[in-house]
């Protein structure tokens, strides 16, 4: 799939996207609401079809983020889907585990350390965390004190 | 009366002093066959990614060379492929010729000390020998040119922090050229091994379906007959204006990562060549002021596969959000893929073929809750090289020959 092809392709999900930017050449970031995001990973994994990389948690100021990275080879094009969280409280976003396996370890992390809930998850024990880890103590959360009181003597 | 029956646990991991990650596996056994597999990682968690948010943008490539003793030449590359792509920063010529000889050296020593270990696991302990023997000029060459055999600390925002002198470039020469006849003999003793055959071929298959599926990266894609490499898809550093093959091999299995990665170190070994004769004279590094606010995406062809960094900025001095993926980390789950249905005493070299960490066999112990029996590593590691000797037996090949390399 070259260059051409992937910028129409990508235009036939524009109703589901706030909107496409170009950073650079070969990085594309796809802007979404949170309730979408499965069906736009879906139709990157399954479609077109692009390869998984990784998921990026971020405690933004005002919402969480959450970046699905997914690769095209044959250009070298970083095509990034960059869903917002608008809810602080019960942040949660539809798992795509069940879509590919692949982000079973990354999902389960990004619940560890920012506290994003996962729905539909097969899986969902802690990864990074220690066993006697608080529970509702969240290490990458801007908020989150250096030295929490769990882990004081 | 059915439920009673405790399924046998095997238990692989969590320590040992080799590995960069400590790893845990569960492995329910049915008689010596695997049914299931559960892994458990981050026993050594060490929050990188929270400190990198309070370092200095120079000072990262110091913590990140530190994710990994082996990779710590592709993680410092991948964050200053992130953070120039953010700051749309090209660094000179020279030191992007610097970067390739620096990667590609380090995925020599990397491959060569897996061949080793892999040979260690099933009982050519002369693989084992010759591979790391090779090994060391390497590591020479490394510390010849940075100062550190590893942990090399000497990429930097907008360039190298050291140049290559040229009274080494003989030196690198002479070291490849000896290293090549070396390599390319062991490949050739490795690929005519009649039990190496037998004992490798149909062993711990990840099929290419399960390989996209996972998401795998490096070797471990390539000997699944996917045909990726950052450094030819997404040309960084010098890699766009060299010339060599992408190795793959459609069969999936050991043998083929193993033939994936022995022919990679020939295709490295010519990578640094057509490097060293083309680098160019000049400055190794720009001056950086200052690093505007964006976000950028960086990728590295690490030993083990495709090294991803994601860096933001605000436009301060650090980054505000800094994500590293390690290949190991989409590498290791299709070990739920390529270990259920193998039989225990291949289960150490279908882990070890990924290359995650081989050590993670270390802690190996089987528990039999039927009789109460324990095996530990050594006991599985007999397993494994009892079934090469087997095997050795049944095709009435000869013992390895070595004694010409």
């Amino acid at each position: 799939m070259n260059q051409e092809e992937l910028n129409n392709r990508l235009l036939e999900i524009k109703d589901k996207l706030i909107d496409i930017e170009h950073t650079t050449n070969n990085r594309i970031f796809l802007l979404c609401e949170a309730q979408n995001n499965y069906s736009v990973c879906k139709f990157l994994f399954e479609e077109l079809p692009l390869r998984f990389v990784i998921v990026t948690g971020i405690d933004s100021d005002d919402c969480f983020e959450v970046l699905y990275h997914f690769s095209n080879d044959e250009t070298g094009h970083v095509v990034t889907v960059k869903t917002f969280i608008r809810d602080r409280e019960n942040p949660s976003i539809e798992s795509i585990t069940p879509l590919i396996p692949g982000a079973e370890w990354i999902e389960r992390e990004i619940h560890d350390i920012l506290g994003i809930e996962f729905k539909n998850h097969p899986n969902m024990r802690r990864l990074i965390l220690s066993d006697d880890w608080p529970e509702g103590v969240y290490p990458l959360r801007k908020a989150c004190p250096e030295r929490s009181e769990g882990t004081k003597k | 009366m059915k439920q009673n029956v405790k399924k046998p646990i095997l238990a692989v991991g969590p320590f040992h002093p080799l590995q960069e990650e400590m790893e845990f596996f569960q492995l329910t056994v049915d008689g010596e066959i695997v049914t299931d597999i559960d892994v458990r990682i981050s026993y050594n968690h060490r929050g990188i990614e929270k400190i990198s948010e309070s370092l200095q943008f120079d000072q990262v490539p110091y913590l990140v060379s530190r994710v990994c003793g082996i990779c710590s030449a592709s993680h410092p590359l991948a964050y200053i492929n992130a953070v120039e792509e953010l700051a749309g920063i090209t660094a000179p010529e020279r030191a992007q010729y610097i970067r390739v000889i620096i990667n590609e050296l380090e995925r020599i020593h990397s491959h060569l000390l897996w061949v080793g270990l892999a040979g260690h696991f099933i009982g050519y302990d002369t693989v084992f020998m010759w591979a790391w023997k090779y090994r060391e000029p390497v590591l020479d060459l490394l510390e010849a040119i940075t100062g550190n055999r590893n942990n090399y600390g000497n990429v930097r925002v907008g360039g190298c922090r050291e140049d290559i002198p040229d009274e080494i470039i003989p030196k690198i020469l002479k070291d490849i050229d000896t290293l090549e006849k070396k390599t390319e003999m062991l490949t050739k003793a490795v690929l005519d091994d009649p039990v190496l055959h037998v004992r490798l071929k149909g062993v711990g298959t990840l099929s290419k379906e399960d390989a996209v599926r996972y998401a795998v990266t490096g070797p471990t894609a390539r000997g699944s007959d996917i045909a990726i490499d950052t450094r030819r898809d997404d040309p960084y550093a010098a890699y766009g204006d060299l010339d060599w093959n992408v190795i793959t091999r459609p069969e999936g299995d050991v043998f083929a990562k193993a033939v994936v990665r022995l022919l990679e170190v020939l295709e490295a070994i010519k990578i640094i060549r057509q490097a060293v004769k083309k680098i160019p004279k000049g400055p190794i590094a720009l001056e950086v002021k200052e690093i505007p606010p964006g976000e950028g995406c960086g990728r590295a062809e690490a030993p083990r596969g495709e090294t991803f960094h994601y860096v933001r900025s605000d436009g301060g001095n650090r980054p505000i959000r800094h994500k590293i993926r390690a290949p190991s980390y989409v590498n290791v789950p299709s070990f739920r893929a390529s270990c259920i249905g193998e039989h225990i005493a291949d289960v150490t070299i279908t882990l070890a073929a990924v290359d995650p960490c081989y050590s993670c066999t270390e802690r190996l112990a089987v528990v039999d809750s039927h009789h109460n029996i324990v095996h530990d590593y050594e006991a599985l590691l007999q397993m494994s090289r009892d079934r090469t000797a087997r095997i050795k037996k049944e095709i009435g090949a000869p013992e390895l020959k070595m004694e010409d390399l």
